[in-house]
């Protein structure tokens, strides 16, 4: 076995040492001596969170299936050991090889959401390479980044060699091909990122420059080299039954918090929810085949011995063989002491008979995720739920045992007024009324309901990208509110109120539509402790707002504000499919409520037909 | 049926928790796809018992779990079955098929054999000097020390419970009359200093001793500081005790049903 990096002495004064011993089930292990490229992929948080995400499993298994290609793995130490590694000037490593990363060829971070950005510069200081990729010499591995937020990286682009936008099934092979073929003929790295940028999906940040006018907004975004493209192409896998996925996930020896099988059953949604960027950067909906399902599911159970496998998608009931692939799993796999996570479903028969076969009734929660108090807001938003359904499904519900329920809302969407507010608490109550119109004798108990809800904030590609976001005054003003119209409520002994807090969500606003220039604000906040932002321990608003202040960024400028049409958005060089027109469009018609059908009822021409597959070309089976 | 598993815990290893060792082991068994008994209800679990737990850093080449299956195949065949589920670091070393009436191991423990190395980079005597301490310390008619628990703190004499040392292994055998295999296996770590010391102490539920606490009463004794970090502990064996409190008569768990 490897020798550790961490000394024993260390190993035992930290909290769980298994965070940093890798040697966990199903790791790769290679020769160094017959690799060509090593590769380093990183999830910005803590072991535990970065070992529950899928994304990193699937490269994981796809770069080591390259013959010429080492890929391992790191995570953000802890704050105990990072206390510890700057102390004593030890170099972060990665976990297969136990060997310092600055020693790699790549470097790259999977960035699932914006609050992992001091994380990110965590990674590269402890590892000693330089934060600024400015400052790399040809000694230092290429720092990439791919995920979710790349949709707009420009507040950590001063961080990053290159972005790959997209799906990471499909160039990273060209990529590392180049790579190979750039360092063989003694290439450079500025060679390389040359020849990178010409690959689509590939955005070299210090290629592009970038300049503001008085107002603040951006004036122009220019190429300062050739190779780059004018507009980088998200990248989009069409097939998703004949590609990568891995048969062999790793198994942690401390509990991850997703301990289980997950199947990615589809990728893209087809509702079409005017907040959801997930459900516009993802399009057009592509399933995977059940019979690639049923087959993966079977090896990865065999593979990794876990007592859960769960489905993921944005969607999972519009799923067109949910069914089949649902009572596969309970057949197979029930009996054989297999517990099976179901996805939030559609509440109707058959996710009524699945749950109750999956599920103990009496401690399980019925969920809806409303978003929005009143049916019109609900238009507003687009998201089809209607009050009837819901009440309905609440009822079916209620009759065959189940007594809990969990709301999700939002507060803070375009256009609310004081009545969709309340309407949050007037519908959990409706919830609850229905409950005891079932005579009592039948009835379990009381009803349980939790409603809860969270900060809207604006992200890039969605048709609210213009929008205003509330204020955490705003925001706090309407939870007060909210909890008095609760306390009105002839129920409210059954229902539960969760707010959150406001600040968090403030700074996510600030980095999801952020420019440039708040980059010098996150480094700031990281080199005054900011770090694990995430996680309300450690969430230290106060050093954020004197980074904002120290640099004179107005956080209201990012947050706050309506922009009008012409704006040139930080993120217009991106093409993710769904185009502007679509998305301004879809702006009009929140505003007056008008509702848009989904993609299998009619299709509203978003843009997403150019990748020529997926729900765009499915048979219309009515 | 019940069955006795013994199993290795070494290298890296050692840095996982007892918990994180029994989830380990749950899902290495649906790997290696034994037929385990699961119990009843919505969250069905196997029925497995650890005999003692093992403190994290701690190496071992003696760990038990009892396990209950529905069907098995012979003991060399599951060995290998379970060994191909695992990573290197835990290795099963043996396996048994238990009567019905048999005790499960935990009720049973009452022994145990380990050997406490110094590790390399901290300051301690050579072997000779440590040889001669270690030995007057344990022939001291009494050793208290401030044994500390979760709910209060005592003076103890833990000399009855120390039953007997060693300074090599072959000493170390013939003091708790049991043959010597110069062959055996050990997972153990060697360390260039080679300053070490095997005792046999009293373990499980009603009396345990840590050997970290016998150290710590011998730096005591000799006026030394007390560095948790310097030492590694390795367990060889547990043992239930077949006979009375008088007269102990101590049976390795593996060797219970013969």
């Amino acid at each position: 076995m490897k020798k550790l990096a961490l000394s024993d002495e260390i190993l035992l004064t930290i909290e769980k040492p298994a965070r940093y011993i890798g040697n966990e089930i199903n790791m790769v292990e290679k020769d160094l001596n017959n690799i060509d490229i090593r590769f380093c992929m990183c999830f910005p948080d803590v072991y535990e969170i970065g070992m529950s995400h899928l994304g990193i499993q699937i490269l994981y298994d796809m770069f080591n299936r390259r013959e010429d290609t080492y890929c391992e793995r790191v995570y953000s130490p802890w704050v105990d050991l990072d206390k510890i590694m700057r102390e004593k000037q030890i170099p972060l490593f990665a976990l297969e090889s136990q060997e310092p990363i600055k020693n790699f060829d790549f470097l790259g971070f999977t960035i699932q959401y914006e609050m992992c950005y001091t994380n990110i510069l965590q990674v590269l200081e402890l590892s000693q390479i330089p934060i600024y990729a400015k400052d790399r010499t040809e000694d230092d591995p290429i720092v990439l980044g791919g995920g979710p937020c790349t949709y707009n990286p420009e507040p950590i682009a001063d961080f990053f060699d290159f972005f790959y936008i997209g799906e990471g099934e499909t160039v990273y092979n060209k990529i590392l091909d180049v790579y190979k073929e750039n360092k063989l003929k003694g290439g450079t790295r500025k060679d390389f990122l040359e020849k990178a940028a010409e690959i689509d999906g590939v955005y070299v940040p210090a290629f592009y420059d970038v300049d503001y006018n008085e107002d603040n907004t951006i004036k122009a975004f220019t190429k300062n080299n050739v190779h780059g493209k004018d507009i980088i192409s998200k990248q989009v896998e069409m097939n998703m039954s004949d590609t990568y996925y891995p048969k062999k996930p790793l198994v942690p020896y401390i509990k991850a918090t997703q301990d289980r099988v997950v199947l990615e059953i589809q990728r893209g949604c087809i509702r079409g929810c005017r907040f959801c960027q997930a459900g516009m950067v993802y399009r057009p909906i592509r399933e995977r085949n059940i019979e690639f399902l049923k087959e993966y599911a079977c090896e990865m159970l065999k593979n990794t011995g876990h007592e859960e496998i769960s489905l993921s998608s944005l969607s999972s009931s519009d799923y067109s063989a949910l069914q089949e692939l649902v009572y596969f799993l309970i057949d197979e796999f029930s009996s054989k002491g297999v517990n099976i996570s179901l996805p939030s479903l559609r509440i109707d028969a058959f996710a009524l008979d699945v749950m109750s076969k999956v599920q103990d009734v009496r401690k399980s929660s019925l969920t809806f995720a409303p978003e929005a108090g009143s049916q019109r807001l609900r238009d507003v938003i687009n998201k089809g739920l209607t009050e009837e359904s819901i009440l309905n499904g609440a009822m079916d519900a209620f009759n065959s045992g189940w007594n809990r329920v969990k709301l999700y809302f939002m507060l803070g969407l375009p256009s609310e007024t004081v009545e969709d507010i309340e309407g949050i608490a007037v519908l959990s109550d409706k919830i609850a009324r229905e409950y005891y119109t079932i005579p009592k004798e039948q009835r379990n108990g009381k009803v349980s309901i939790v409603s809860s809800t969270s900060f809207f904030v604006p992200k890039p590609f969605t048709p609210f990208q213009w929008s205003r976001m509330d204020t955490a005054e705003e925001y706090l003003e309407k939870q007060h509110l909210l909890r008095a119209k609760f306390n009105e409520q002839l129920n409210r002994k059954s229902i539960k109120y969760n707010w959150h807090e406001a600040e968090l969500s403030v700074l996510e606003g600030v980095f999801a539509r952020g420019d440039r220039r708040v980059s010098k604000v996150i480094y700031d906040a990281y080199k005054a402790g900011c770090l694990y932002d995430s996680w309300s321990e450690y969430f230290k608003y106060d050093l954020w707002e004197k980074a904002f202040e120290d640099n004179q960024i107005d956080i209201a400028f990012y947050t706050n504000r309506e922009r009008i049409k012409e704006e040139i958005l930080p993120w217009d060089f991106i093409d993710a499919g769904v185009t502007k027109d679509f998305l301004w469009r879809e702006y009009n018609r929140a505003i007056n409520a008008k509702v848009t059908p989904n993609c299998r009822m009619a299709c509203s021409n978003c843009g997403a037909k150019v990748y020529e597959g997926g729900v765009c070309f499915e048979d219309r089976k009515q | 049926m019940k069955t006795r598993i013994k199993f290795t815990k070494s290298g890296p290893l050692k840095f996982i928790g007892h918990l994180d060792v029994m989830r380990y082991f749950q899902k290495a068994f649906r790997r290696a796809e034994l037929d385990v008994e699961y119990s009843q209800g919505f969250n069905p679990h196997q029925l497995m018992s650890f005999a003692a737990p093992l403190g994290v850093g701690l190496t071992s080449d003696g760990e038990y779990l009892d396990l209950q299956l529905k069907t098995s195949d012979e003991p060399k065949a599951m060995i290998d079955k379970i060994n191909k589920a695992m990573a290197e670091g835990i290795q099963v070393v043996d396996f048994k098929v238990l009567s019905d009436e048999s005790k499960n191991a935990m009720s049973m423990v009452s022994a145990a054999d380990y050997m406490v190395s110094v590790k390399d980079g901290y300051e301690f005597m050579g072997m000779e000097e440590f040889k001669q301490k270690f030995q007057d310390f344990y022939n001291k008619e009494s050793i208290v020390i401030l044994k500390k628990s979760k709910k209060s703190e005592k003076d103890v004499d833990i000399k009855p419970s120390i039953y007997h040392i060693g300074f090599d292994r072959e000493e170390f055998y013939k003091n708790i009359g049991q043959s010597f295999d110069k062959d055996k296996k050990s997972v153990a770590d060697a360390y260039d200093n080679g300053v070490k010391v095997f005792m046999q102490v009293a373990t499980g539920s009603s009396n345990n001793l840590k050997p970290e606490l016998v150290m710590e009463a011998f730096c005591q004794y000799t006026g030394i500081e007390y560095n948790i970090f310097a030492y590694q502990v390795h367990r060889m064996e547990v043992y239930a005790d077949l006979g009375t409190e008088e007269n102990r008569s101590l049976i390795a768990l593996d060797k219970m049903n013969d």
